[in-house]
């Protein structure tokens, strides 16, 4: 099987898409002879010329919005975003118009358009362009969100993505973009909905998504090595939440874990460990935890920045303290 | 071609039905029937017609939370839109969406919104779809000039002329934002000159002539199928209601109202259908055919059942 980076899955997946479908197109800053900042649309534009690799001005509000009107005149748009914080100058579009436009029209009109930006911090990028918004997107009624953490899982479910027929919040990370993985060639979806289990484990269930689940798997490397083996869950999509993957889960392990980057005050982590009492309340032999991002803006310095994000040695603490 | 004045009984009685539809939504809603707010469109029944009657079926529109009019011009069924005033099942949504997003792709139209100029990219992306898919439908959206100082107005007319877009902005001048008088709060009030900085052809037009808004969005339409781009259309009107029910209107003197009241569209129309030859018995047939169609609407209505519980949890996904 081919090996590839994030971004090479990324890629092939929008060219398998736009040759199959030709209501699929693009649109983003400097997405085209550009590339993308990280090279996800590069070449793009050479196979199916500036009609459907579309560079737009600096006109987040503007180019979400003639995404979602194209899409309700039959197109499968597939906008970019630079830096998903730039989500919040186009927010009336994606909340407003987007994510309701089917249930406001009674079900005659629909949005099948990918919103695709990078996310999340751990390079300095700031408190403007390192923040972390699924559990935003995921309070929001007709959004699908999704948040893959592999090559495989990128390609697959950008796939699945573009051909919803609803709009979707594609969440990619900017450090993700250069690792690498084995990649199904061709036809390879991954359904929206379906959490993974990234590792077999007997002592603890740990869920993360995205960078964390990268995290979460050297953690459990690390804690294996003193015995104790943990299972870790890729949750892959944010809403809809995949939790009798979870739940089957923790039936084996009866303790749960949940790390991820954003903020940790009213996340995912809040939300599933929420779901988790009110759905098996007598499961779990300790207080399920969570990791997330402490409730300060994103800093530059990488010793703050560290010491904001969670890292694995967070993740092995925790765990250790749940045993 | 202008607007054939064989077609103005028509257009008469269009505006009629406008007028009548919210004279009927406003007794609903004093008397409890109507749920959340109403911003009635009387006094801009003419832009409303003369704009929708120069499109095609099948051509794009989207229209604001003060659409009712512009809604029922496109083509969108006068039963459906009252049964969506009054919550009911056989709305045009089903009872979600209400006064402010009447929706019915089936004669283009793509929704009224609540979010003030939001429906501007909305069309301007129909036009890009049209485009891309080269066919030759055109978008029109219309809103007041009280839009035109929020940014997506102005990132939208820059990219409908740099993309060269099949779309037709409207703005209808009614000389209020809201409770404010609109000069007050805006830089150059003349906002087709705002279209014409982009370097689109921009037009001033008396919105309260319903053969003028014809011809100009006519030849708009026509410039956009034919690869011109898009176009500004200033529609000049008067909002004669407020800006929704219980508005008390400190913000202007009666006898303004009074005066626009005199050169209002249907009182200007049913003038110019009197020079035409038209006598005063015609025009109270289209007046009573008007209101036929109101009352059959608002029985239908009436009749039909409210919306089923469960019927809250469809329609969110595809």
């Amino acid at each position: 099987m081919p090996v590839l980076t994030y971004s090479q899955a990324l890629n092939e997946a929008l060219r398998e898409e736009m040759q199959a479908d030709p209501r699929v197109f693009l649109m983003g800053e400097d997405i085209g002879h550009h590339g993308g900042v990280f090279r996800v649309t590069k070449d793009l534009i050479d196979t199916f010329g500036p009609e459907r690799v579309r560079d737009t001005p600096i006109s987040e509000s503007a180019f979400v919005g003639l995404g979602i009107g194209s899409a309700m005149a039959g197109m499968r748009p597939v906008v970019e975003l630079l830096f998903m914080d730039f989500a919040l100058v186009a927010a009336d579009q994606i909340v407003n118009q987007a994510a309701k436009m089917r249930y406001m029209s009674g079900g005659t009109l629909s949005v099948p358009m990918v919103i695709r930006a990078q996310q999340g911090g751990g390079r300095g990028n700031g408190a403007q362009h390192s923040q972390s918004f699924e559990s935003w997107f995921a309070q929001i009624p007709g959004l699908i969100t999704i948040a893959p953490s592999t090559p495989a899982d990128a390609k697959g479910l950008l796939k699945s993505a573009i051909r919803a027929g609803n709009p979707v919040m594609f969440i990619e990370h900017k450090l993700l973009y250069s690792t690498k993985g084995e990649v199904p060639e061709g036809e390879h979806i991954v359904p929206i909905g379906k959490a993974d289990v990234k590792r077999v484990g007997r002592d603890i269930t740990i869920v993360s998504y995205s960078r964390t689940l990268l995290f979460a798997l050297e953690a459990a490397e690390q804690l294996s090595r003193q015995g104790i083996e943990a299972e870790v869950i890729d949750l892959r999509t944010i809403e809809p939440l995949d939790m009798d993957t979870i739940l089957e889960s923790i039936r084996g392990t009866v303790r749960l874990l949940v790390v991820h980057e954003s903020h940790t005050n009213c996340g995912l982590g809040a939300e599933i460990i929420a779901r988790v009492y009110e759905q098996a309340p007598d499961t779990l032999i300790t207080p399920a935890r969570r990791l997330g991002a402490k409730h300060v803006p994103i800093p530059v310095a990488e010793a703050l920045e560290d010491a904001v994000l969670p890292q694995v040695a967070d993740i092995v603490k925790a765990v250790e303290e749940m045993m | 071609m202008p607007l054939s004045p064989n077609r103005l009984p028509d257009a008469y009685r269009q505006m009629l039905v406008i007028r009548k539809f919210e004279e009927a939504i406003r007794d609903l809603y004093m008397g409890g029937k109507i749920r959340g707010s109403f911003h009635p469109c009387v006094g801009q029944e003419a832009s409303a017609v003369g704009a929708c009657w120069a499109l095609q079926k099948d051509d794009y529109m989207t229209c604001t939370y003060r659409g009712h009019g512009q809604a029922l011009a496109k083509g969108l069924s006068v039963r459906a839109a009252m049964a969506e005033m009054l919550g009911k099942a056989t709305g045009c949504s089903k009872g979600k969406g209400g006064s402010m997003h009447f929706t019915d792709p089936s004669v283009g139209l793509l929704g009224a919104n609540a979010i003030v100029a939001a429906g501007l990219p909305l069309a301007t992306g129909a036009a890009l779809a049209s485009q891309l898919q080269k066919q030759d439908h055109v978008a029109l959206t219309f809103f007041g000039e009280g839009a035109v100082n929020q940014g997506v107005f102005f990132e939208t007319l820059n990219l409908a002329v740099v993309w060269k877009l099949p779309v037709i902005f409207v703005c209808e001048n009614n000389h209020y934002s809201e409770m404010t008088v609109s000069h007050e709060t805006t830089s150059n009030s003349e906002t087709y000159k705002r279209g014409e900085s982009f370097g689109m052809p921009a037009v001033v037009v008396d919105g309260n002539d319903v053969e003028a808004m014809y011809a100009a969005v006519e030849a708009a339409a026509e410039r956009a199928r034919s690869g011109g781009g898009p176009t500004y259309i200033e529609a000049m009107t008067y909002r004669l209601w407020g800006h929704m029910m219980g508005d008390p209107e400190g913000y202007r003197a009666k006898e303004e109202v009074a005066r626009a009241r005199e050169v209002e569209p249907i009182v200007r129309l049913g003038k110019r259908l009197k020079e035409l030859g038209y006598s005063q018995s015609d025009l109270d047939t289209l007046n009573a055919e008007a209101e036929a169609i109101i009352a059959d609407a608002l029985q239908f209505a009436q009749n039909s059942p409210a919306p089923k519980p469960a019927e809250a949890f469809t329609d969110v996904f595809a």
